[in-house]
């Protein structure tokens, strides 16, 4: 990769980052996306929800998964933390408890990519407070 | 929590989580006068004095989903354990300031952590709310500021994980060039 620091180097970029991006992602419509909520309030970031951010982000990127990851609070599973809540367009929000990076990369593979269900999920009859 | 990046990450929730739009972030490490200072302000919906004073309760929270908030005592806790201390400035309807401090040099004080990602994950799962960085070492400093970065990218969604990279990459070699030179 080129050395970017100011933001000229960003500016030229910008290009290729466009170019790298598939059709869908650019379209910009949230509904079209998996929406990938890693649950970040004290418990699940001393669990290692950064980890688990930095390898789904990774992961959807090998992938080529149109998806975008962002942080919620607290869910009331501090027992199962980390925790993430996958929203995959057209279905039911599913979360998962007890979320390590081999996990979240199991959670893309199987269930993002292909619907198969896994262990760990957490029954959905839970509100989430900060939307 | 391992590092203290960390325990930014959980203040910058807090922030959110108080509706805050924009969040101020500045990191001075001040190697000559032995200081480490994290500041972390936020426009938010502001605390009561009464709020104030019972933060550092573990068993006090305005979340509902739990009875214990512990974010910012185990902040303080690392702070007052590098011979430091945590210090939280509010106003009701104006926001929150929330300022620790850590004897540099001192033998508990914890690392820093990576600054950068910890930084740019928040950046880009908050696309909507605006970041601010200023990171200082030894007196040159470093800022970061979304509105400009938004401007450049011009609507290429920061959630995208080659943006997310890409800002990774320029926000630590910055931070390296600054401590290099330093």
């Amino acid at each position: 990769m080129n050395k970017i620091k100011s933001l000229d180097d960003l500016r030229k970029m910008k290009q290729s980052l466009e170019h790298g991006m598939n059709i869908r992602e650019k379209s910009n419509s949230p509904e079209s996306l998996v929406q990938i909520r890693v649950a970040m309030a004290t418990c699940g970031i001393a669990a290692g929800a950064r980890t688990v951010m930095n390898t789904l982000i990774e992961k959807i990127e090998i992938e080529k998964i149109p998806a975008v990851v962002t942080q919620g609070g607290c869910m009331g599973y501090c027992y199962a933390e980390p925790t993430i809540e996958v929203k995959v367009p057209g279905k039911d929000p599913v979360v998962f408890g007890n979320v390590d990076s081999k996990v979240a990369i199991e959670i893309v593979e199987k269930y993002i990519k292909n619907g198969e269900l896994l262990d760990g999920i957490i029954p959905t009859n839970y509100q989430t407070i900060n939307e | 929590m391992n590092d203290l990046s960390l325990h930014i990450i959980d203040i910058i929730q807090n922030s959110l989580s108080a509706g805050a739009t924009l969040i101020k972030l500045t990191v001075n490490e001040d190697i000559i006068g032995d200081l480490l200072t994290i500041e972390i302000e936020d426009n938010g919906k502001g605390m009561t004095v009464q709020q104030v004073m019972s933060l550092e309760d573990p068993f006090f929270t305005s979340r509902t989903t739990r009875r214990v908030g512990m974010g910012i005592p185990l902040f303080k806790q690392s702070a007052a354990q590098s011979s430091g201390d945590l210090v939280v400035l509010s106003e009701p309807g104006v926001g929150t300031k929330v300022t620790a401090t850590f004897k540099y040099s001192h033998i508990d004080r914890p690392p820093l952590g990576d600054l950068a990602n910890s930084f740019i994950l928040m950046v880009s799962a908050n696309p909507k709310k605006e970041f601010f960085l200023r990171y200082l070492y030894n007196g040159s400093e470093y800022c970061f500021d979304t509105v400009e970065v938004k401007e450049i990218l011009d609507g290429l969604p920061l959630y995208d994980p080659s943006v997310i990279r890409t800002l990774t990459t320029m926000v630590d070699a910055n931070i390296k060039e600054i401590k290099d030179e330093n």
